[in-house]
């Protein structure tokens, strides 16, 4: 019997659990930690189940042509028809022909092995991952004005001390339950067009709920800039010790007064006067946002606005108050940082950097010349995919994009467009099933790995069980397809811990600096946060005091102006549709839909509907409905909710098939930040008859 | 030169458009931040604005906000037309309008040629007949309009805590000018000459009681009483004889549409320049938007229509919507005055006598006590007017229904009290098994049954259900359930 001291697989609070293995048996215990302080959800307790899950992959399969089924093959067998249809595809159409599709899942190792990988083995621009559907709005709103991308700035246990939280389309008690152990104290603000599980207990704490239409925080958020300007609230001397461009902000804040935004957004102007007289009151005040401002097509803006209004009431950097972003993925945070995305290199640096090309080639060992630029985004890579001069192979790693992807019709028509489709997977994803070749992999306790969780602080995940028979690791599946298309065998080392070691090489001097990150003194349990450089080994709980990132230490406003969503509701679709989690689900549910207790609580996919719409639309509470937009539909059980706006219905995302609320959703895209409009989508209910 | 002609398979390509805007006001600049939108690089419009006012544009439905002291006039700063193909020219004033020419004087002597003449001159505040007033470019002593930042500057030099102020006009303006006054510790008397204050947006009963409201926060009320004389260093003088002492009068009484120009160039004007639903003027060439239009749809006085039409001209002259037409305004008044929540859209006159299912029907709410009143009409399913006062939460759902055309939920006193319908039966019985522990979807039957089961501490129910071991909310909900149960009393054992 060993136990083993690892966190759960899920989300990026990462609360820490100890796992027992006995006889083939694996069960779960929490274990204190700051950030859930011995406490799990549902699905933590619940998370070893994956371990035993009765269609484990254990056999690489593969076809050669792209319809019928997959035959179970060897891993040389696999590894060799990959890497020769790789190879034979880059020789034809060259190197940006293969893309490669990674996760917020993956631990860093894997995150940065990938990424280098496509770029120095492959030769491919063309890599992005899940994150962007994510993370990447705040990350694109946080680099504007900070100069960095850290989700929080600060340690999690820095908000129990807190007066007031606002939390932005952000529904913990659902997405991260242990979080709201340290939002007890608070005067919570809740952002949400739903009566959500956190507005609850928010009511219970005495706080507020502002309950805008989808696609409007925008404007609600210039309106609280506006009533922190005339309230008196701003606080003029950090604005000038600290900032630039209030005033140009301002312009369009001014704009934006209460009455003007109430119309907008079906807030009442007097709960946007109480939201701004709390956030005044404080004095320790949090602005934190989550996907649901943030998964709009005018998301970074919307998280700029969140950040101005923070900015203006002079909270970042300082002790006891700040912004955040509520990280999604497990290790959302560590994946945005080293490499897997379009536009970056390890360690948050800029592809585009001639200086940043350099150090990364240099640590690769080969010239800066020869990596590619920036590539497609991840919608824009999708829907690429087998079409004029787009990709004809990709590679998916950790993301089950057949659920996850916005507008999947489309995403599904260009899956099935490509030559070659390989899944690395551990369960036979929806993503999978689409694929030529699926490869067998370990997965979060099977496994040694770093995470970094929503904190900026990096977390060892330790193998606490053996990978079943014939499987192998993501490190070493990527080891063995680099060796086959002529890489050096050293290069792609399969151990994490020297994975990890070229890692911190990689980032040293970047934003998101790990050099001084020892392993060492991880497995001893130090709290470590980046930049944690060479010669600062203590690492950075706290961000900003001092200074922010940008070269003259100042933080930034950006000038945000609200617009209308990308797609208006008419007499044809005359109710908006928004997106989001439930907690025993997580992400596209490939793995939560496979346990027993969890399926059992939330069997199906839902829709959320006010008892009104639902009647009008001659919808009983609990009947079937087919939710129709203007990409496709998808079919969902009734679900009264009184407190849900009359013009808002609502989907959990984890479900496949007819029941993919993705089937609805609106890929336009974030100029910045080219997240799609998840949480838009114009839709009508019909009877299914 | 060249030998050879080019190619020329393509016909030569047009320059922009020359657009030039008269009136750098919130309309004028709205309009060319929507062209610049639809046409970021200049390519197709080339704009330039002329504003006579040397501020720059800014946000004049904030003015009463520098009255009440909770912003400075600069930063009613509106943000400055820009890009490329984008000329803006303050400080200077069209002198005419030559048709024949396309051309604008203005009085620094220059000339610019337009393809497209857009007026957004806006409107001057209206100065009643009254003795001793004076006009709105020569008022009497102690007299102001509250129309721009220089009116606004010199009522704010007039004014202190304690100064005796007179506002003509109880509608919007005159009423949130005077709460803004009253809000700053001034004496502030409203003089109305309709039967009752806001006479457009409120019907009598509404209005009895907004007056109340007002007349509690100490401004004092004379609706149905025309002004007789100013007389400076006294006060007004009031058709019935009395004298309202005053060191200020701020003429709140309406507006007068600033289209002297277009008229001498004999454009068709009627109160305004009238236009069509293309904005466009008796001249197919000169378009008009805000207060200086006069559109049949009406809209003049509030910003929103102005705003309205700014995207449907640019929408026409970018050609980025050939189709877009302007319907007429959709107003909803909102009055904007500390304290005083009041909403009113729509129809305020409704004869819902007439029978027949698309009869108007109306739901009416009074409680002078409470200094509320809420008037909802339906006709259709949908709203089609409302008076909403002292009803915020109501107000917000109420004028998303109105600006959607959304159909109204059936519980419609329901809908104006601003409380939720009741839950329908179905979401009843499941509370009878109410959730305990959300993190762990432990219900409290399953709790009930680990006490049955010998669970008798806190630490027992967590090992045998998991509640309280997510966030630990449920930790007091569970303690009260061991309590009740009697747990902790040694005198009843343990279970086995």
């Amino acid at each position: 019997m060993t136990a083993t001291a690892t966190h759960c697989p899920y989300c990026a609070l990462q609360c820490a659990m100890t796992l027992t293995a006995s006889g083939g048996e694996v069960t779960v215990a929490p274990r204190e930690f700051p950030t859930n302080r011995g406490g799990l959800c549902q699905k933590g307790w619940t998370s070893a189940s994956l371990l035993t899950t009765p269609d484990r992959l254990t056999t690489p399969t593969l076809r050669t042509g792209r319809t019928g089924p997959r035959h179970p093959v060897g891993w040389d067998t696999a590894l060799d028809h990959v890497a020769g249809r790789l190879a034979g595809i880059r020789a034809r159409y060259g190197a940006d022909a293969v893309a490669v599709f990674g996760s917020g899942g993956l631990t860093n190792e894997k995150s940065y092995l990938l990424g280098k990988f496509a770029r120095v083995a492959l030769g491919t621009s063309q890599i992005d991952y899940n994150g962007r559907f994510c993370m990447s709005s705040a990350a694109a709103a946080g680099n504007r004005a900070f100069g960095i991308d850290r989700g929080l700035p600060f340690p999690v246990t820095d908000l129990d001390d807190a007066d007031v939280v606002l939390l932005a389309g952000a529904n913990v008690a659902e997405t991260m339950p242990p979080l709201l152990g340290h939002l007890g104290g608070a005067r919570l603000i809740v952002v949400d067009p739903r009566e959500s599980a956190t507005v609850e207990f928010a009511r219970r704490n005495g706080g507020l709920h502002l309950a805008p239409r989808p696609g409007t925080d925008l404007a609600l958020a210039l309106a609280l800039l506006h009533l922190a300007v005339t309230g008196g609230a701003v606080d003029r001397d950090y604005l000038a010790a600290r900032t630039d461009g209030f005033a140009e902000a301002w312009r369009h804040a001014a704009g934006w007064w209460p009455e003007r935004a109430e119309r907008v957004t079906g807030v009442p102007a007097a709960d946007m006067r109480a939201a701004a007289e709390l956030l005044a009151g404080g004095p320790k005040t949090y602005v934190l946002t989550g996907r649901g401002v943030e998964q709009h097509a005018k998301g970074t803006d919307t998280v700029s606005a969140w950040i101005n209004l923070a900015l203006a009431l002079g909270l970042p950097g300082r002790r006891g108050s700040g912004y955040g972003c509520l990280t999604g993925q497990g290790n959302g945070q560590g994946g945005r940082e080293h490499g897997q995305k379009a536009d970056q290199l390890p360690g948050y640096r800029s592809i585009a950097d001639p200086a940043a090309r350099e150090h990364v080639a240099g640590v690769w060992g080969v010239p800066a010349e020869e990596l590619p630029g920036p590539g497609r985004s991840a919608f824009e890579l999708l829907d690429a995919l087998g079409g004029p001069g787009g990709p004809r192979a990709l590679l998916v790693f950790g993301s089950n994009i057949a659920v996850s992807a916005p507008d999947l019709g489309r995403v599904a028509d260009r899956l099935a467009a490509l030559d070659l489709l390989v899944v690395a997977d551990f369960v036979e994803s929806e993503t999978a099933a689409l694929a030529d070749v699926v490869l067998p992999v370990a997965q979060w306790a099977e496994e040694d790995g770093t995470l970094t969780n929503l904190e900026g602080r990096v977390l060892s995940r330790r193998r606490a069980v053996p990978p079943p028979p014939g499987v192998r690791t993501d490190l070493d599946v990527l080891h063995g397809l680099a060796v086959r298309l002529g890489q050096p065998a050293e290069r792609f080392p399969a151990e994490p811990a020297a994975v990890f070691a070229e890692l911190r090489a990689a980032s040293a001097g970047g934003p998101a600096d790990y050099a001084g990150v020892d392993p060492d003194r991880l497995a001893a349990g130090e709290a470590l946060h980046w930049p944690c450089p060479a010669d600062g080994p203590a690492g950075t709980p706290r961000l900003f005091l001092d200074r922010f990132a940008h070269a003259d230490g100042r933080a930034r406003f950006a000038p945000v102006e609200h617009r209308a969503p990308a797609e208006a509701t008419d007499d044809d679709y005359p109710l908006i549709a928004t997106t989001g989690r439930v907690l025993q689900h997580y992400q596209s549910g490939a793995q939560t839909r496979r346990i027993a207790e969890l399926a059992e609580e939330v069997p199906e996919p839902f829709v959320e509907v006010h008892p009104d719409t639902a009647a009008r639309c001659g919808l009983a509470d609990g009947a079937l409905t087919r939710v129709v937009s203007r990409r496709g539909g998808t079919t969902a059980r009734v679900r009264y909710r009184p407190g849900l706006r009359a013009d808002t219905v609502f989907l959990p995302f984890h479900f496949a098939g007819q029941g993919a609320a993705n089937r609805l959703t609106n890929p336009a895209l974030d100029p910045t930040s080219r997240m799609p409009e998840f949480k838009v989508s114009a839709v009508r209910l019909e009877r299914v008859t | 030169m060249t030998d050879r002609p080019a190619p020329a398979t393509r016909p030569p390509v047009p320059g922009p458009r020359r657009v030039v805007v008269l009136g750098h006001g919130m309309v004028g600049a709205r309009f060319a931040e929507e062209v610049r939108s639809r046409d970021p690089d200049g390519r197709r419009v080339h704009l330039t604005v002329v504003g006579a006012d040397a501020d720059g544009a800014y946000n004049r439905v904030l003015l009463p906000e520098v009255v009440a002291g909770r912003l400075l006039p600069e930063e009613l700063a509106l943000p400055e037309p820009a890009g490329p193909g984008t000329a803006v020219r303050t400080g200077v004033a069209a002198t005419a309008i030559d048709r024949e020419a396309r051309r604008v004087a203005l009085d620094d002597g220059s000339e610019l040629d337009y393809d497209e003449l857009v007026l957004a001159t806006g409107a001057r505040a209206g100065f009643p007949p009254v003795d001793g007033l004076g006009g709105p470019d020569a008022p009497a002593p102690g007299v102001t309009a509250l129309r721009d930042l220089a009116d606004c500057r010199r009522l704010t030099a007039m004014t202190a805590p304690g100064t005796p102020v007179v506002v003509l006009g109880g509608g919007v303006l005159g009423l949130e000018a005077a709460r803004a006054l009253n809000g700053r510790g001034a004496r502030v008397s409203v003089v109305e000459a309709a039967p009752w204050l806001m006479r457009r947006q409120l019907d009598k009963a509404a209005a009895g009681i907004l007056a109340e409201r007002f007349t509690a926060l100490g401004i004092a009320v004379h609706p149905w009483r025309v002004a007789a004389r100013w007389r400076p260093g006294t006060g007004l003088e009031l058709d019935d004889g009395r004298m309202l002492a005053a060191d200020a009068l701020v003429v709140a009484a309406g507006v007068r549409a600033r289209d002297e120009l277009a008229a001498a160039a004999g454009i068709a004007v009627d109160q305004g320049v009238v236009v069509d639903d293309r904005l466009t003027s008796s001249d197919p060439r000169v378009h008009a938007l805000g207060d200086c239009a006069r559109h049949p749809g009406g809209g003049a006085g509030l910003v929103q229509p102005g705003w309205e039409q700014a995207a449907v001209l640019a929408d026409l002259v970018t050609g980025a919507d050939p189709a877009a037409r302007y319907r007429g305004a959709h107003p909803v008044t909102r009055l904007k005055a500390e304290g005083i929540e009041l909403t009113s859209l729509g129809e305020v006159e409704t004869d819902d006598s007439a029978p027949g299912a698309d009869a108007a029907q109306t739901v009416t709410v009074s409680d002078p006590h409470g200094g509320r009143y809420g008037r909802l009409t339906i006709t259709g399913g949908r709203v089609t007017g409302a008076i909403l006062l002292g009803f915020p939460d109501s107000a917000a759902a109420i004028t998303q229904l109105y600006d959607d055309g959304a159909p109204v939920p059936d519980d419609r006193l329901g809908l104006l009290l601003g409380r939720a319908a009741p839950e329908p039966a179905s979401a009843g019985p499941a509370d009878a098994d109410a959730l305990v522990c959300r993190c762990n979807g432990v219900r409290s039957s399953r709790i009930e049954s680990a006490w049955l089961d010998g669970a008798r501490t806190r630490e027992d129910i967590a090992r045998t259900t998991r509640a309280t071991t997510g966030c630990g909310g449920c930790t007091r909900d569970v303690n009260a359930f061991l309590a009740a149960m009697g747990a902790g009393d040694p005198s009843r054992g343990t279970a086995t």
